[in-house]
């Protein structure tokens, strides 16, 4: 069939599909409103720990969703919002919760689902049970069900200096330096990080610090300056970056736990960064010692 | 202290790509920056690009140039484009790259430690700079740490979790500060502003969940300022992404590698065939495109896969099981070479479908993609270059003085049609030029934000409040969410792959009723705080808005260009054969007349009983249109 013939009786035939696609469209609706009641598909019940506001005490609530084949938890969530009605019959405020790229590169969507730290988006209804239980990503503070404030984050990324000081953001007319496809492949690793708190989540050693003072800056900024110290240009500064995390709260508060390098969605090689770094802060504490 | 030197206030909206690099320039130039976004900015869509950016370097032996890019890019775009700024920002992307790369961004290297650059579609040069298989997130990576640094220097302050509403506007017109909500406390506030960016990004969620685009692409922000008298232009210029995994919450990317290396697409010959895609013989297959375009076969170009798959499914109701589905089949192929060669769009099918496409075929359908039309942006073209005078105050300035656009959220660069990998380079180069340009409007100003009267900024708060209140305490029966879904669909449907104009009218007419059923919605929340339904529900009503604009600009244009495609006003290509024959020189003359009538700029302007269409001419100095494309 040539091509021409083709798009002529498509020309001829759209009449036909568009009444097919406004049946779609209420159908869609309908389908939305489905999930809630249908017996037909497999149903989970999520089990939400909710909180109204940062100030509020925690309190669960429980629906039933029914679900959809290659569904997540960002999807069901979703579903939810539709008509947000727990198993006792109670329509409720929709669950506030976070997701942007849904492809688990923005790190939005972090909570913990059955006791354990992931992104929502990226964990398939298909590897959980038919019971879910999700909270709040903890140590974070909570603003409203599962959303939490990860501001903390930015500040240990401040606090690291986790960045390049460059003369300014304009050409220097001068060409990339060369980096071997080995080392490349080493630093593209930390380079993978979205910022979603998980490492810090299950990190033993990042709690909740009290304010004003300096708590453990946690894995994921510990990474950045492995990174960053690597970098051509990156490197001028490590000296400063090896201080900032010598210093209070710094690398020395790492338990070795390792939970960190378990969780990460982006599998980064924490563990290693920190060892690395560890080894870094060595020979600059002798540098500091004897004048490097 | 001189008006040249004072120090002024900048607001820049959105924190993606766009955002960033205005927000480097501006405060570079030493003037404050105060950057809204409604989330932290390292969360924004452009960490979704996973391709590539395109860069003339040539470094691979194919003497390529950046004239060739300047072609790629305004005949790809179907010649709708304005010349003079694609020939600046073609030139300007080398100096992008290395920039990136001293910013510490990881791009991806040759065993000769250099820059790699690889073949992305639509043209015959490895041109496409990449960092793995997530190119967006590195990029970002970088202009986020440079943006924080100046933050940390006090040069910058981010106001995260806010959501631009409206401008505020002075007796003159001119912009002169923003009306933003603090989505935690519901606190609607103005902010005054020497001049504003707006960095918003594009609007695939007109589309969901047939989308590729984040949840924060709702084009609501654009649509806001086009509502305050923005122009908005081309906007029936829409990029359907012909293979994203299908989903109920998106539509995921699979890359056009997958075709590119190998990647068969085909559905069973009879769409009530109920086995397996593995049981079903290759002789009861049909591989649509190889059939259709024996030249190209599978790699043909994003619009033309697109509407192939589309018309399988729409309108010979061939899709897999009689539904929106074909197959895209890597299982013939080598397995070691398809994990080394695709491993990043195998992780992501395996992860969201949970099912491994070395097992069985993938099951795609086309997406909405990326929106070529937006705000409308001015240019100062340069005689001595041809490209655009570097820091003239004119440059990506809107029609609302004092306003700026860049990124997705504008319209420059990609005329009908974008190529892959040209829109991270547009985003960064035009937040660059867009500051640059922010630099010089600020030193012509005499009077500054801060000594305006309170009257317009209080107005504008007081407007923006009684929405709140109206849908807060509205005692409609909408769900915005629900709405949001019909929108989705009745765009999919008719404002999309392929259109016609009495389709386009149905459209016209049920995104009015649509609209109105969102001027009575029932939120079935009243928390003051943080309430996401309040936010939802007021995108959703400036994104119907938006719909409406596109729909019109679709109706308006009686011509196939690029992403737009109206089959009843194809000029079909002759058959193959003699270049100089009759046949293709009467084509040639249609082609010419055709481009005599409609290659034009689409503009929009918002009128109380829907938007106005105007059409306006396109800046056509470098490159005079050669030839339509042919890609049997
Ligand atoms: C899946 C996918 C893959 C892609 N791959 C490629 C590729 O390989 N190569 C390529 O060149 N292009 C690619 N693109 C296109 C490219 O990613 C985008 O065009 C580009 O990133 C847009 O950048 P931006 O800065 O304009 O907007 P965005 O990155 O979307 O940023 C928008 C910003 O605006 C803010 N914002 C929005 N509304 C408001 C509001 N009301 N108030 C306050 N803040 C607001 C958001 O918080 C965000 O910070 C891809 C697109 C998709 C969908
Ligand atoms: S290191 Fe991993 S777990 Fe930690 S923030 Fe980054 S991506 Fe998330
Ligand atoms: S939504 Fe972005 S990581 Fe899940």
């Amino acid at each position: 069939m040539s091509a021409i013939a083709g798009v002529q009786r498509l020309a001829l035939r759209v009449a036909g599909f568009d009444r097919a696609g406004h049946g779609e469209a209420s159908s869609r609706t309908a389908a939305a409103a489905e999930r809630r009641d249908s017996s037909a598909s497999r149903s989970v019940e999520l089990q939400i720990r909710r909180q109204d506001t940062p100030d509020a005490s925690p309190y669960w609530q429980c629906f039933r969703v029914a679900t959809k084949p290659g569904d997540n938890v960002v999807s069901v969530l979703r579903a939810l919002r539709l008509d947000p009605v727990t198993v006792d019959g109670e329509r409720v405020d929709p669950v506030a919760f976070e997701h942007n790229c849904m492809e688990e590169v923005c790190g939005a969507c972090a909570m913990l689902i059955d006791g354990r730290p992931k992104p929502a988006c990226s964990t398939l209804l298909a590897e959980l049970g038919s019971r879910i239980r999700l909270e709040p990503l903890p140590k974070f503070p909570v603003v409203r069900d599962l959303m939490v404030d990860r501001a903390r984050l930015a500040e240990s990324l401040e606090r690291v200096q986790a960045w390049v000081r460059l003369d300014g953001p304009w050409d220097i007319h001068e060409r990339a330096p060369r980096i071997s496809q080995r080392q490349w492949a080493a630093d593209y690793l930390y380079s993978r990080c979205m910022s979603c708190g998980i490492c810090l989540a299950a990190c033993p050693q990042f709690e909740d610090a009290p304010a004003g003072e300096r708590g453990f800056l946690g894995p994921a900024a510990l990474a950045q300056v492995r990174l960053l110290n690597a970098h051509p240009l990156g490197r001028y500064d490590k000296t400063e970056r090896l201080h900032a995390i010598m210093a209070e709260g710094g690398l020395s508060d790492c338990g070795n736990a390792q939970n960190c390098v378990r969780v990460c969605p982006k599998d980064i090689p924490l563990t290693t960064a920190i060892g690395e770094l560890g080894r870094q802060t060595t020979v600059q504490a002798l540098k500091d010692l004897f004048g490097g | 202290m001189s008006a040249a030197t004072a120090q002024r206030r900048v607001i820049v909206v959105g924190g993606g790509l766009g955002g960033l690099w205005a927000t480097l320039a501006i405060a570079g130039g030493g003037q404050k920056v105060l950057l809204f976004s409604l989330f932290e900015v390292m969360r924004s869509h452009s960490v979704c690009a996973q391709g590539g950016i395109n860069a003339v370097l040539d470094a691979k032996g194919q003497r390529d140039s950046i004239d060739q890019h300047i072609h790629d890019t305004l005949k790809g775009g179907s010649w709708l484009a304005n010349q003079p700024p694609v020939k600046s920002l073609c030139e300007a992307a080398p100096s992008l790259i290395r920039t990136f790369e001293r910013m510490g961004v990881t791009f991806s290297r040759t065993p000769e430690g250099l820059l790699d650059q690889r073949l992305f579609g639509g043209v015959k040069h490895r041109r496409t700079c990449f960092a793995g298989a997530s190119t967006g997130q590195q990029l970002m990576h970088g202009v986020d740490q440079q943006v924080r640094r100046l933050e940390a220097e006090g040069r910058v302050q981010k106001l995260e979790w806010w959501e631009f509403l409206g401008l505020v506007k002075d007796a003159d017109g001119a912009c002169r500060g923003v009306v933003a909500m603090d989505l935690r406390s519901l606190e609607v506030q103005a902010f005054r502003a020497d001049a504003v960016v707006l960095a918003t990004g594009g609007l695939g969620q007109l589309y969901a969940p047939q989308t590729t685009c984040s949840t924060n692409s709702t084009g609501a922000a654009a649509s806001r300022v086009y509502q305050q008298g923005a122009r908005f232009a081309n906007a029936e210029f829409f990029q359907f992404h012909p293979t994203a995994m299908l989903g109920e919450d998106k539509t995921r990317l699979m890359s056009e590698a997958a075709r590119g290396e190998g990647g068969r697409v085909w559905v069973p010959k009879d769409p009530a065939d109920r086995r397996e895609p593995g049981r079903i013989l290759e002789a009861e297959r049909w591989y649509f495109l190889e059939d259709w375009y024996p030249a190209y076969g599978n790699t043909v170009p994003r619009d033309i896969a697109s509407r192939a798959i589309w018309r399988v499914c729409r309108e010979l109701g061939q899709g897999v099981g009689g539904g929106d589905r074909v197959y895209l089949d890597l299982t013939h192929l080598d397995r070691g070479f398809v994990e080394s060669r695709l491993g990043a769009i195998l992780s992501i099918y395996r992860k969201f479908a949970g099912t491994d496409p070395l097992d069985a075929p993938m099951e795609i359908f086309p997406a909405a993609h990326y929106a070529m039309g937006g705000l409308w942006v001015d240019f100062e073209h340069d005689p001595a270059s041809g490209g655009v005078t570097p820091g003239s105050p004119r440059n990506h300035a809107t029609s609302i003085p004092g306003l700026y656009a860049c990124g997705e959220c504008d319209y420059g660069y990609h005329g009908a049609n974008r190529l892959g990998a040209n829109s991270l380079l547009s985003a960064s180069y035009s937040g660059r030029v867009a500051g640059e340009a922010v630099l010089s409007c600020l030193a012509g100003i005499e009077r500054g934000a801060d000594d305006l009267p309170a009257a317009p900024f209080q107005d504008e708060v007081a407007r923006q409040q009684a929405i709140n209140r109206e849908l807060m305490t509205g005692q409609g029966s909408e769900s915005p969410f629900q709405l949001h879904d019909a929108l989705g669909a009745l765009m999919t449907d008719r404002v999309g792959v392929v259109r016609d104009n009495a389709s386009l009218d149905r459209a016209i007419a049920a995104l009015a009723e649509l609209e109105g059923r969102a001027a009575h919605m029932d939120l079935r929340e009243a928390s003051p705080w943080a309430n996401q339904t309040l936010a939802h529900a007021r995108q959703v009503q400036d994104m119907i808005r938006l719909a409406r604009v596109m729909a019109a600009s679709a109706r308006a244009r009686d011509e196939c260009r690029g992403a737009h495609y109206k089959p009843e006003f194809e000029l079909p290509l002759p058959s193959a054969g003699d270049a100089d024959g009759p046949a293709w020189q009467h084509y040639r003359e249609r082609w010419r007349a055709e481009n005599a009538r409609w290659l034009k700029t689409t503009v929009a302007e918002h009128g109380i009983d829907g938007p106005r269409i105007d059409f306006e001419p396109v800046d056509l100095s470098v490159l005079a249109p050669d030839r339509p494309r042919d890609y049997r």
